[in-house]
């Protein structure tokens, strides 16, 4: 592996910032550290960099231990969540200041610079100061400047975190497709899921300085390792007492679970005639409903659960007020240490009679 | 709404504005006020706007005025340009090194409240009646806002950019003079601006208390010979250096040190 964490241990003060945190990252992999504030994702990327040192535990890069080399000497980019441009220098100084300190004759520096601009799309702002740029020209900037003296691993705190939605979007993709265009190793900070599932080949989650998973984003959404997994990816609503929905009566002892849109289908009945599975189908009302574009979000309560699924564009409306059945498929029922999937077993019991 | 108000503030200023926002008005009122008050007055107790140019007039004519204008501006300069050359790489030292300060700071908070003019007896016994001992207070006067303004300056450098430096591959050395140095500049130009001031209010001073010329010595010497006018020509001058010098500071700052954050 190329960037291996070995039981990272880091306080400051009485807090914990990394609980024996370990993880190994791919060669030429972009992964996304994805937590809420305050989980120790930033700590991580900055002991990475050689910015904090850790209290315990090992850092390899491409094989060696780095724990004692300062950030000077690990041959790291690293872009700041406030792009950190030098104000007092022009683009082109601010992107020649690693390779003025690594000694490159001033014909290779002009050449480079120019070869940068033109990869973050701003060729000819040689001249202009970080006062004149916009936030998403400056984010480039830095990322130009970090990848300028060629390191071995970009890092990227919150990238872009000051930068408002839509430029943030476009910015996305982009980095994405910059980064495959050189094939650097690559990690970043954030705290948008949608911008870690979107961007990286690879999530670690973290949660309270402990990593909670690692793993493809696909497999994080799908199979949750942990109950913080399960209720932090995805658009999750937690049910405190599943015993009383229809079908999950008699679960493994576990009481909580999550519902995420996609479990639970909301139907809306003209007639009294027969539905399959009708007896199955909790009763709601629903409290709001959203366009979303392409379907309408449903926010429904039922009894004193408030859930949110999806209804299909162009058949029949929903509005405020509307009793519906609402039909749970499946959910993550978890305690403090585990979470698994369950089925709804009235589905299972209909499919049976059926058959 | 918001692009009316947009036009409202971008309009150009009318004449009268421009007027008003000059200070012209400003200086006929004080002129007028004076004028109107030295009516009431003789020639030695309150000179009028009028007698004060004569008076000044007189002085140039003769020679006095330009010769005390250059003689205090030359201590000013001396002062104050050796207060720079001290103050600054001194307050870059101790900002930087943390024990430092600490050994500094108390001293530099006990003296910063002992004015120069207390120390006039004692200047003058150690540096002599001449210029030396005048230089001397003029450059202990305004070294304390340089030298406090470099170490601020150096302790608010962006600790972001210092790292930013650092991963670049910079050592310590390099992160001093591409990194702190440019970052406290800003800090660094409103002390030497604020030293050019205390070193002038120090100067009148000094001449005042001892010496043969100088603007301070003409304001000084005016009483001996019932010459009210020449204090007011020497006050009116004085202000008028000030002024200009530092509003010609400003002018450098804002042209030559607009990116490193000088307003």
């Amino acid at each position: 592996m190329y960037i291996r964490l070995e039981h990272i241990n880091k306080t400051f003060g009485d807090f914990k910032a990394s609980d024996d945190v370990s993880f190994e990252i791919e060669k030429g992999k972009l992964i996304g550290l994805l937590g809420p504030s305050g989980s120790g994702k930033t700590t991580i990327l900055r002991m990475l960099a050689g910015l904090e040192k850790q209290d315990s535990g090992n850092i390899y890069i491409d094989g060696k231990i780095v724990n004692d080399l300062p950030s000077n000497q690990r041959g790291i980019g690293f872009v700041f969540q406030s792009y950190a441009l030098f104000p007092y220098l022009t683009v082109y100084g601010n992107i020649a200041y690693g390779l003025k300190i690594q000694k490159k004759d001033k014909a290779f520096i002009t050449e480079r610079v120019h070869e940068l601009l033109e990869l973050v799309g701003l060729p000819g702002l040689e001249k202009r100061y970080p006062d004149q740029l916009s936030g998403g020209q400056r984010q480039r900037i830095a990322l130009a400047r970090a990848l300028a003296p060629n390191p071995e691993l970009l890092l990227l705190d919150e990238p872009f975190a000051a930068i408002d939605a839509k430029v943030r979007k476009e910015l996305r993709t982009w980095l994405r497709e910059t980064i495959d265009k050189i094939g650097i190793t690559s990690i970043f900070v954030t705290h948008d899921q949608d911008e870690a599932i979107e961007v990286a080949d690879e999530i670690v989650i973290t949660n309270k300085g402990r990593v909670e998973q690692v793993g493809n984003p696909a497999e994080i959404y799908l199979n949750p390792k942990t109950p913080f997994v399960a209720q932090f990816i995805g658009q999750s609503a937690v049910i405190k007492n599943i015993g009383q929905l229809k079908g999950f009566e008699n679960v493994n002892g576990k009481t909580q679970a999550v519902i995420r849109p996609e479990f639970i289908e909301i139907n809306k009945f003209s007639d009294d005639g027969h539905h399959d599975f009708e007896s199955a189908m909790e009763d709601g009302i629903v409290s709001e409903v959203l366009f979303r574009g392409n379907n309408f979000e449903v926010i429904v309560d039922i009894g004193k659960t408030t859930l949110t699924g999806r209804f299909p564009l162009g058949g029949q409306t929903l509005k405020k007020g509307d009793s519906v059945k609402v039909l749970i498929h499946k959910l993550y029922t978890f305690d403090d240490n585990t979470t698994e999937i369950v089925e709804n077993s009235a589905l299972e019991d209909n499919n049976l009679y059926y058959i | 709404m918001a692009d009316v108000n947009k036009t409202h503030a971008q309009k150009a200023d009318g004449i009268s504005t421009k007027v008003l926002k000059s200070g012209i008005i400003s200086w006929i009122v004080v002129i007028a006020v004076w004028g109107l008050g030295s009516l009431g007055y003789d020639e030695y107790f309150l000179p009028s706007p009028y007698q004060t140019l004569n008076n000044a007039i007189e002085l140039i004519q003769n020679g006095t005025l330009w010769a005390d204008i250059a003689a205090s501006i030359s201590r000013v300069l001396r002062g104050w340009l050796l207060a720079v050359v001290a103050g600054v790489p001194l307050g870059l030292a101790v900002g930087s090194f943390r024990p430092v300060r600490w050994l500094v700071e108390p001293i530099l908070s006990f003296f910063r409240f002992v004015p120069a003019i207390a120390l006039t007896t004692l200047f003058l016994m150690w540096f002599g009646v001449g210029d030396e001992s005048k230089v001397a207070l003029i450059m202990y006067a305004s070294f304390f806002p340089i030298f406090v303004n470099t170490i601020a300056g150096v302790a608010s450098t962006d600790q972001s950019l210092v790292e930013a430096a650092s991963c670049m591959g910079a050592k310590k050395a390099i992160v001093f003079f591409t990194v702190t140095v440019p970052s406290a500049i800003s800090n660094i130009y409103t002390g030497i601006r604020l030293g050019l001031s205390s070193s002038i209010i120090c100067v009148i001073a000094a001449e005042m208390l001892v010496g043969s010329d100088g603007l301070g010595y003409l304001i000084n010497s005016s009483k001996l010979y019932y010459k009210t006018g020449w204090a007011f020509a020497g006050i009116v001058t004085l202000a008028v250096i000030g002024f200009v010098a530092d509003r010609l500071l400003q002018l450098i700052g804002k042209k030559s040190l607009k990116h490193f954050g000088v307003k």
